[in-house]
């Protein structure tokens, strides 16, 4: 075929990448300067979490597993500020660890900044016990006794010498556990923590691992599941605190707009390109 | 008996731990305890092996090629040591203003999150030159993830409230059916292949037999 | 509170790392693979640190030494046979420490996982119907699971009633399958969001400091 046999479609549909990319770029960067609000649904799924943590009571202990790492901070990390701030507003104890390598200088740095504004002391109100590896094995452990794979906090405190710690040995002694994963250690928690242990699971997970979480939430193995960066924003929402996710909405509107006008394009061209040769056949 | 023996302790420690599911007993309950700690130590002292392998191999590739790529090994390797360098005092872990905090911030965070998200760039070029309504399959696919996408879109009433119900019923009925299927079919496949482990039938993971 | 230089610095080289990742969408170039390679010397480092502390230090050389718990050398020392997986004459030996993991591992994982993706999702599955819409949509989700099972259950040719079946089954995982690109389409765009609202806070900062 010579360059002058080329149809309008066929040079749609064969476009170099790098415009695509070009203007992405410039679609993501729209909302930087013409800002506007982007209004948000909540859905069940995340409000049963909510309403799940305004009931905790005074020193009732939480679990929250910041089991996420650089590559999913930007989805993960929104929920896990919401969440502790609502928990530490409940005056609930607060166990946090994290089973992902990457994630213990970011889960420290956020639990710090969040505590400190809370006013809430480590130890006391918080423990942040640290990170260990092999999830599976390490939340097994945890359900016999959380000194087993926690001897020690992520600072190098026995955990016998935290007063926090005391009343508090295994799953039987929390009230549920909340899961921020960007991995399978989600798969981990429904498997080793709930299966076996029976504890109340509820995750928040990132865009894309979260339509497989759905079969589990209908069959009660979570009671809740917080989807991607859209359902951060809807619990910034509810707690009436408006982070990252929000902020980053503006944004992911302009990029599924552009994502929907590529994918309706591209199949006008392709249409018009069959049609085409199903003309010159006959 | 290189091989023959391995297989048997798997065997034993599998079933074992099989039967120790079912027996609510405080020596059972010893038994897992010990078994779970015992493995989490075998593993920390496993571990460094993939860092050694890929620092030796580093090392090796500094040695042995010429001009660029030499020095990108450097690059890895000085990276490297920086980090364990500044990682030797467990008190750094917590210092905001530590060489091994302001590395892993300003280098690790950045570079994990950016190498990541690139892909946003890619899946805007797959839907732009792969998403195509070839067949009644595709369609569906396509469809489905238009009506998903569409959610975030902020749509005139009463258009974003059907959407909105839409994509519920989506993700709570069809998706949740295809996933249930997914889950079972793989949690089967999966029982059947540890099921080989512990029988010996599957070796692959003892490697060659040397 | 304003940033410090700095402060504003290492923000600055963080910057730098991010667009000399971007610009690998343009082609391949020295820039990132610079910034790569030090990502990968500096996880390296980062991780074998942690792993050392909050690993070897905690559950191995404090109950040993410290609290004298013997017990843990037996682990260790299977721990330290792995490594004989370098030695060419000696490897075979390693087989006896991946053996003990593999099998606690894989015999705690069969009843666990059986429990959970096949037990606790079929009961999830043979539930009463209510006489609601609710019911009308569990109905249509049983029928869902039923028919995507038959579509890879390939020791019968799919002919007939289960050649029906295997068809609305693979229309379903579709569904489902779209579902999925959707929601990762919001996932991707996310992380970018992140670096681009990151790139726009630093720029900003570095001007207010300038001006």
């Amino acid at each position: 075929m010579t360059p002058g046999d080329r149809r309008w479609f066929d040079k749609l549909l064969t476009i170099d990448r790098r415009w695509i990319f070009a203007l992405m770029a410039i679609f993501v960067v729209i909302p930087a300067v013409f800002s506007f609000r982007v209004p948000v649904a909540v859905s069940t799924e995340v409000r049963v979490i909510h309403e799940f943590m305004e009931k905790l009571q005074p020193q009732q202990v939480v679990q929250i597993a910041l089991d996420y790492d650089p590559s999913t901070l930007a989805e993960l990390q929104p929920m896990a500020e919401a969440i502790l701030r609502q928990a530490f507003a409940k005056n609930a104890r607060v166990i946090v660890t994290t089973l992902s390598q990457f994630g213990p200088a970011m889960v420290d740095e956020l639990i710090t900044r969040v505590a400190g504004e809370c006013e809430k002391t480590h130890g006391v109100d918080y423990t942040f016990l640290g990170y260990k590896p092999y999830p599976a094995i390490t939340i097994l452990a945890m359900g016999t006794d959380y000194r087993v794979p926690f001897p020690t906090d992520y600072y190098g405190t026995p955990v016998d010498e935290i007063p926090m710690m005391e009343d508090i040995h295994n799953f039987s002694d929390v009230v549920a556990v909340v899961s921020l994963t960007g991995g399978n250690v989600a798969d981990f928690w429904i498997q080793y923590g709930n299966a076996k242990y029976g504890v109340p699971l509820a995750l928040g997970v990132t865009g894309v691992m979260a339509s497989d979480y759905y079969p589990y939430l209908q069959s009660g193995q979570i009671f809740g599941l917080i989807p991607g960066v859209k359902g951060a924003a809807e619990y910034e929402q509810l707690v009436d605190r408006p982070g990252d996710a929000a902020r980053g909405m503006p944004y992911q509107v302009m990029s599924h707009a552009l994502i929907l006008v590529f994918m309706v394009i591209a199949n006008i061209g392709y249409i018009a390109r069959q049609r085409s040769l199903r003309q010159a056949k006959r | 008996m290189k091989l023959q023996i391995p297989i048997f302790i798997v065997f034993i420690t599998g079933i074992i731990m099989i039967v120790q599911f079912f027996i609510p007993h405080e020596v059972s309950e010893f038994v897992f305890t010990y078994a779970n700690d015992f493995v989490i130590v075998v593993g920390i002292m496993a571990l460094p092996l993939g860092i050694y392998s890929l620092m030796k191999n580093t090392a090796s590739k500094a040695r042995r090629e010429k001009g660029s790529e030499a020095f990108f090994a450097l690059v890895t390797i000085a990276g490297f040591l920086i980090m364990v360098a500044g990682g030797l005092s467990r008190d750094n872990f917590t210092n905001p203003e530590s060489i091994l905090a302001l590395m892993f911030q300003n280098v690790l965070v950045p570079a994990q999150s950016t190498l990541f998200s690139m892909l946003a760039f890619y899946i805007a070029s797959a839907a732009y030159r792969a998403f195509r309504i070839r067949t009644w399959l595709a369609t569906v696919l396509l469809v489905t993830a238009f009506v998903i996408m569409l959610r975030i879109v902020p749509l005139p009433e009463p258009l974003a409230t059907w959407n909105g119900e839409l994509v519920r019923w989506i993700l709570s009925v069809p998706n949740m059916a295809a996933k249930r299927a997914i889950i079972i079919g793989v949690g089967l496949g999966a029982v059947a292949y540890s099921m080989k482990i512990i029988l010996g039938i599957e070796r692959g993971y003892m490697g060659g037999d040397r | 509170m304003d940033p410090t230089w700095t402060t504003l610095a290492w923000q600055g080289f963080a910057a730098l790392i991010t667009l000399a990742i971007f610009s690998f969408l343009f082609s391949d170039n020295p820039f990132y693979k610079f910034a790569e390679r030090l990502w990968v010397g500096v996880s390296t480092g980062y991780w074998t640190m942690l792993l050392y502390h909050q690993g070897f230090r905690d559950k191995v050389w404090l109950p040993i030494l410290e609290r004298g718990e013997w017990y843990y050398i037996f682990p260790v020392l299977l721990g330290i046979i792995m490594w004989l997986r370098l030695s060419p004459k000696l490897a075979w030996l390693s087989r006896y420490a991946l053996a003990f993991f593999v099998g606690i591992s894989t015999g705690v994982f069969i009843p666990l996982a059986f429990k959970t993706s096949v037990f606790l999702q079929v009961e999830g599955t043979i539930r009463p119907v209510e006489g609601s819409w609710a019911g009308v949509n569990f109905t249509l989700a049983i029928l869902g699971i039923i028919c995507s099972l038959v579509y890879f259950f390939f020791s019968k040719p799919h002919k007939g009633l289960l050649g029906v079946m295997s068809k609305t089954g693979i229309y379903t995982l579709m569904i489902g399958f779209g579902a999925g690109f959707g929601l990762t389409v919001m996932g991707r765009v996310a992380l970018l969001v992140q670096r681009v609202l990151f790139l726009r806070d630093y720029f900003v900062s570095l001007w207010g400091s300038i001006v």
